[in-house]
């Protein structure tokens, strides 16, 4: 791990100004994606600002009835807030099917929405990665794919985005409310953060230099049915190789959201209109263009049979 | 004065002085750029005050230490093991402020005026806490690596299902989780156990919760 100073922010608006001021200056929260990326020298911030002190750690009701969760509640407590298991159920069940009990007590919100890719090949510096350093190549593409990217991925990086969390809060239409240095405010649909790979891979976010995400809106609840089936390699404490977040209402329509299988959470409104059609003409129109590789074409598959038991579960409790 | 300083000078300790001759920084709460760019090449070293199993240390650590290395390395608690330190593993596992945590992916730094429980303040060879008596009566080892990390974190896993915090194994989001062999499985798998003494490490978790409800 590389030198860094330290310091601790006193307010969101003075921390983002500092970040602004000190070159190679970062944010940390939780730390347990950062400090880990550190260690392997991926990451290399000279400076850290810590923004634990902020007084971003609550959830509150909006006026619209929706809830606005602090930038610093950590995942455990977000998963077990009464008003998110009755009415957000989905993120609840997404957010315990992430990581493990120690990371939860620590990992905040902010940062899950921000943690990196878990592609072998951006955490192994051996290897070439556009993610990690520009221009170097992409390993993954013709190397071990399996657990990688079948849509929305470029010729430069296949990777997915890990969070479970961020896929429920994508379902349900969240905004991302941030400051910038200069003290301006503003809101961004979540659908708008996470940015396809394209040719910068390395860019993964629509935030602006030292922008702080302060908060995550939730709309007013939608009712329903809340599923977040999370299919991996074992049990427990694995990423996902697909995730499925639905809520479906007792008509049978709803919303679908996958994890696991592209650089952001990926939603397609439109595909929600077939839903009355069965999960095959879902996944037909939510992956159509997909350009899996060999070791991960099974995805398509797994992702209509995923949809396909989930929308038998809500059948089941309409 | 922290147990480091009263032995003779360590490789570690020499480097640390020669740090602070070089640099002599006493790092203010409020960094100028121009401060951070100069200091970015060397270590860094930062004042804290942390209480470890009820005893207040002031410490002075380069700031990249982990909490896992400021209490192995610094105050010599070595009950708690580092195996992968990428919070993989969970052997590092600590209570922070009543809350179990990877002891390795957190900085010593943000921990300033925070309570961390260890193994070592959990029980001793002569009063065990019933977790440990526990582990010891249903075998819940083998090589015995993981084991501080594991009875840190059924101690605090017993301590969320108490508080009705539900886990992926919960059926229900609206009922309180019961202490079902399930739940403690799910509850404990950021634990690895090499040796692969889980089953055993279930019933002994079981044993004190059934003890303690």
């Amino acid at each position: 791990m590389r030198p860094f100073t330290y310091s601790r922010a006193q307010s969101p608006t003075e921390a983002a100004a500092l970040a602004a001021q000190i070159n190679g200056s970062q944010f940390i929260a939780g730390g347990t994606n950062l400090l880990d990326l550190m260690k392997l020298n991926i990451e290399t911030p000279t400076h850290l600002i810590d923004v634990n002190g902020l007084a971003l750690d609550r959830i509150e009701a909006t006026p619209e009835g929706g809830l606005r969760v602090g930038a610093l509640v950590r995942n455990t407590d977000l998963a077990a807030d009464p008003r998110i298991r009755k009415d957000y159920a989905v993120l609840s069940r997404a957010l315990l099917a992430g990581a493990s009990g120690q990371l939860r007590n620590v990992a905040t919100t902010a940062g899950n929405l921000l943690q990196r890719t878990r592609c072998p090949y951006f955490y192994d510096t051996n290897q070439a990665c556009n993610k990690r350093q520009p221009g170097s190549g992409c390993s993954a593409i013709g190397g071990f794919s399996r657990p990688l990217g079948i849509i929305g991925v470029s010729e430069a990086c296949i990777a997915t985005h890990p969070s479970d969390m961020a896929v429920a809060m994508r379902l349900l239409d969240a905004q991302v409310e941030t400051v910038r240095p200069d003290g301006s405010t503003r809101s961004i649909p979540i659908a708008d953060l996470h940015r396809l790979p394209g040719n910068t891979p390395n860019i993964e976010t629509t935030l602006g230099a030292h922008e702080l995400i302060t908060a995550v809106t939730l709309p007013a609840p939608l009712g329903g049915t809340h599923i977040y089936q999370k299919v991996r390699d074992r049990a427990s404490y694995a990423f996902a190789l697909i995730s499925v977040a639905a809520v479906i209402q007792n008509d049978g329509s709803g919303r679908i959201a996958l994890g696991g299988v592209a650089h952001k959470p990926w939603r397609n409104e439109s595909a929600e209109a077939a839903m009355s059609q069965g999960a095959k003409a879902v996944t037909a129109q939510l992956l159509a263009g997909a350009t899996p590789t060999d070791q991960n074409a099974f995805k398509l598959t797994l992702v209509e049979r995923t949809l396909a038991s989930v929308m038998a579960q809500a059948r089941t409790h309409a | 004065m922290d147990a480091r300083e009263q032995k003779p000078i360590s490789r570690r300790t020499f480097l640390i002085i020669g740090a602070v001759t070089a640099t002599a920084i006493a790092l203010p709460p409020f960094i100028c750029a121009q401060a951070s760019a100069a200091n970015a090449a060397r270590p860094v070293l930062s004042k804290l005050s942390i209480e470890v199993n009820g005893e207040l240390h002031d410490m002075d650590l380069d700031t990249r230490t982990t909490l896992l290395d400021a209490l192995r390395e610094h105050l010599q608690l070595t009950g708690t093991k580092k195996g992968c330190d990428h919070g993989q593993c969970g052997a590092c596992t600590v209570i922070a402020d009543g809350r179990r945590i990877n002891s390795c992916l957190t900085l010593a730094v943000m921990h300033q005026g925070s309570k961390i429980t260890t193994i070592e303040g959990l029980g001793s060879p002569e009063k065990l806490h019933p977790m440990q008596a526990a582990f010891i009566k249903h075998d819940g080892y083998q090589c015995g690596y993981c084991t501080p990390g594991q009875i840190c974190s059924a101690v605090a896993v017993l301590e969320e299902i108490r508080q009705g915090i539900p886990s992926h194994a919960s059926p229900s989001l609206t009922e309180p989780p019961r202490l079902i062999a399930s739940e403690l499985q799910e509850r404990m798998s950021g634990n690895i156990c090499r040796c692969g003494a889980y089953s055993n490490i279930i019933e002994a978790i079981t044993d004190v919760a059934q003890a303690s409800a």
